[in-house]
């Protein structure tokens, strides 16, 4: 799957569980800049991309993803 | 859509939960409740779905949070913010993972046996610990462990997992059964529903320390939403039925008496035939059953005349077979057996027939049915008829509801409407409240909404409470007439304050409106409190949705109106204790 479409859909989803229609992130955005991005936010951020891409990510996958840039690139490499 | 009904998608409720706490948070009459959770698990999202379906069900919750896996400790030793929280449910969230003394294969077979006494009677402390907060507890049984050191043996060897765990179920059921105000949130029955692979995520547990999956939540959250709005009288009273190809297959005008479809010989028929087993079921539990179907009447009835049809005619309390729109025939059933139609679940497997209830009667409710062999499904996976307390009364209602069709046609036969009240021979049983009623009084307070001043509701605590104090004046009215007995259907508790009663609640079931019950009640009342030195009775009106029918109640018994705010509150009172004439006098009064 190429990173456009990848971004697109993560940002989507985002967009869906923020509640808000306008979000925009880029590869630098990390939980600093989204006010209801907390620990139990980032679980249901990671359900919902292993529903949309149809991927399971591992205990270690999810460990030290520091912004949206690392997620996207873990989503490519697994749906590689 | 109503992302929340069933077959609802786990993940797109998770997904689009602000959105939707913010839409459902606008509905009007939501009743403030405070739900504290406590907790052997991890909690947040749990809260959060909660929040929803308690919502949708018309509940406003907050939340007491209790600290990460210390529900023992909070409940047990509560610090004290838990008593000021003041919870009205108690849910005690706890899984397997929260079992402290599991069988292991180096015990000896006795020490198997006394970890399971000692499992049981710490958490026995944590329940009775909670019982102290004078609220309805609920307290999740437990679910199996995804692996079984012994395999099949698991179950049956005293150094199993899963024996134990069964066993420690049985023990939770049995303290249930024995507890009032005690309910079980069947996470077993959950995890088998949805599956273990699938509700018990390792994952979830390792990283987040969730006892479910993530995406399973939901599920877990409609459970316990369903026990709460159950015990605040927000479950649902009567499936109204279509009939071609909703109870039976096929067109009975078409098709004829033997060409439908139901019975053991197809499996189509069996279909319909355990659909029909399950309505019978449910109407035996309280539930009511009505036709509401687009057919010729006398063709209609012929259906349930089959030797294999399980319902029979006599199992629907109001049969509308014709051909006028459907939303206007269930507001007719409704008007017919005096309830409202938000009480309603409409089944029908038109989708045409489904969308105009669902626009013309918004509060109905109308599950999507499929095929035949999901119907069940779409009624039982809603939980609209959750049960949590079942009184002898909810088993013989649709007889009473029978009654009172009775009732209706001899009313006819009368010009005057007294001397129709005369004719019913009406034996009214009045008495002070006492622990034998307080079941019955407490599930009519919760869920009496049309005959209701005050609507204010109660916890079996608080009833026990007023039961048992001097400062208050509670009676209960019993009805029996010559078609049969009503039960306990009205009650009023007020306080008393030097020589003024302030009455805090005044509640009849629909059952028995104008039967001149209320006058009774109210001469009652009259003479207790002036027994007791009274000389004014201050009553209360507050709007709600439901209970316009007794906005001027207390005018028409002697009452004067004092205030009235912009919001529609109104207080009233009543001084005419001197020469009062008792106002019922159309039933013989037992004093008990």
């Amino acid at each position: 799957m190429d990173m456009q479409t990848i971004f697109n859909a993560v940002q989507e989803i985002f967009r869906d569980n923020f509640d808000d229609e306008d979000l925009v992130i880029t590869r630098e955005t990390c939980a600093d800049d989204i006010e209801d991005w907390d620990s139990l936010e980032q679980i249901n951020l990671l359900s919902a991309m292993e529903k949309k891409f149809g991927i399971k990510f591992q205990l270690s996958d999810v460990r030290g993803l520091a912004n949206v840039g690392d997620l996207l690139d873990l989503i490519e490499r697994m749906t590689a | 859509m109503n992302l929340l009904q069933y077959p609802f998608d786990p993940s797109l409720i998770l997904q689009k939960k602000r959105s939707l706490k913010r839409e459902l948070s606008k509905k009007e009459g939501l009743i403030p409740k405070k739900i504290a959770i406590m907790s052997g698990s991890t909690i947040g999202e749990i809260k959060n779905i909660l929040e929803l379906f308690l919502l949708d069900n018309g509940i406003q919750p907050t939340f007491y949070e209790g600290g990460y896996s210390l529900f023992y400790e909070n409940l047990v030793f509560d610090d004290g913010s838990l008593a000021a929280f003041q919870p009205d449910i108690i849910y005690i969230h706890t899984s397997w993972r929260n079992l402290k003394n599991l069988p292991s294969q180096a015990d000896s077979a006795q020490l198997c046996e006394e970890k399971l006494n000692a499992e049981y009677a710490r958490f026995e402390q944590v329940w009775n610990a909670a019982q102290k907060f004078g609220c309805p507890v609920i307290q999740n049984n437990f679910d199996l462990p995804v692996y079984r050191v012994m395999g099949n043996l698991d179950a049956v060897d005293a150094h199993g997992r899963v024996r134990h765990i069964r066993k420690l179920n049985e023990k939770l059921a049995e303290y249930a059964a024995n507890t009032p105000n005690f309910y079980v949130n069947d996470l077993a029955y959950l995890q088998a529903m949805y599956g273990m692979e699938r509700f018990s995520d390792q994952t979830a547990w390792y990283a987040y320390k969730y006892a479910c999956s993530i995406e399973c939540i939901p599920y877990l959250a409609q459970s316990v939403a369903n026990i709460i709005k159950s015990l605040f009288g927000k479950n649902k009273k009567l499936v109204a039925c279509d009939l071609d190809n909703t109870l039976w297959g096929g067109i009975i005008g078409d098709d004829g008496v033997e060409g439908i479809v139901m019975g053991s010989e197809t499996p189509t028929g069996m279909a319909y035939s355990e659909f029909q087993s399950y309505l019978k079921e449910l109407s035996a539990m309280g539930v009511l059953l009505s036709v509401c179907s687009k057919n010729e009447e006398a063709n209609a009835a012929a259906g349930f005349t089959r030797a294999d049809s399980v319902l029979k005619k006599e199992d629907f309390v109001s049969f509308k077979a014709n051909w006028n729109p459907k939303h206007l025939n269930l507001v007719e059933s409704a008007k017919e057996i005096n309830i409202l139609p938000d009480s309603f679940v409409f089944m029908d497997d038109n989708p045409a027939e489904r969308e105009i209830v669902r626009r013309e009667l918004p509060a109905v409710s109308v599950p999507e049915l499929s095929a035949p062999e999901e119907y069940i499904k779409a009624i039982d996976r809603m939980g609209y008829f959750e049960a949590t307390i079942l009184s002898a009364d909810d088993r013989k209602r649709a007889e009473m509801y029978k009654q009172n069709q009775q009732r209706a046609v001899l009313e006819q036969s009368f010009g005057n409407y007294e001397d129709y009240l005369n004719s019913l021979e009406m034996v009214c049983e009045i008495g002070s409240f006492s622990p034998a009623h307080a079941e019955r009084i407490t599930q009519l307070i919760n869920k009496t909404n049309q005959f209701n001043l005050t609507t204010r509701r109660y916890t079996a605590a608080e009833v026990e409470n007023v039961m048992n104090s001097d400062e208050y004046i509670t009676l209960y009215g019993k009805l029996v007439d010559k078609f049969g007995d009503n039960g306990l259907v009205t009650a009023m508790i007020g306080h008393i304050q030097g020589d003024v009663l302030e009455m805090d609640l005044w509640i009849m079931s629909c059952r028995t409106f104008k039967r001149n019950l209320e006058h009774a009640m109210f001469d009652a009342m009259v003479q207790q409190a002036a027994a007791r030195g009274v000389k004014k009775i201050i009553g209360h009106y507050y709007p709600t949705a439901k209970n316009l029918l007794v906005s001027d109640f207390y005018a028409t018994i002697g009452f004067e109106k004092i205030a009235e705010d912009d919001a529609g509150n109104k207080t009233f009172a009543f001084t005419g204790f001197d020469g009062y004439k008792p106002q019922c006098n159309v039933m013989k009064i037992q004093r008990v």
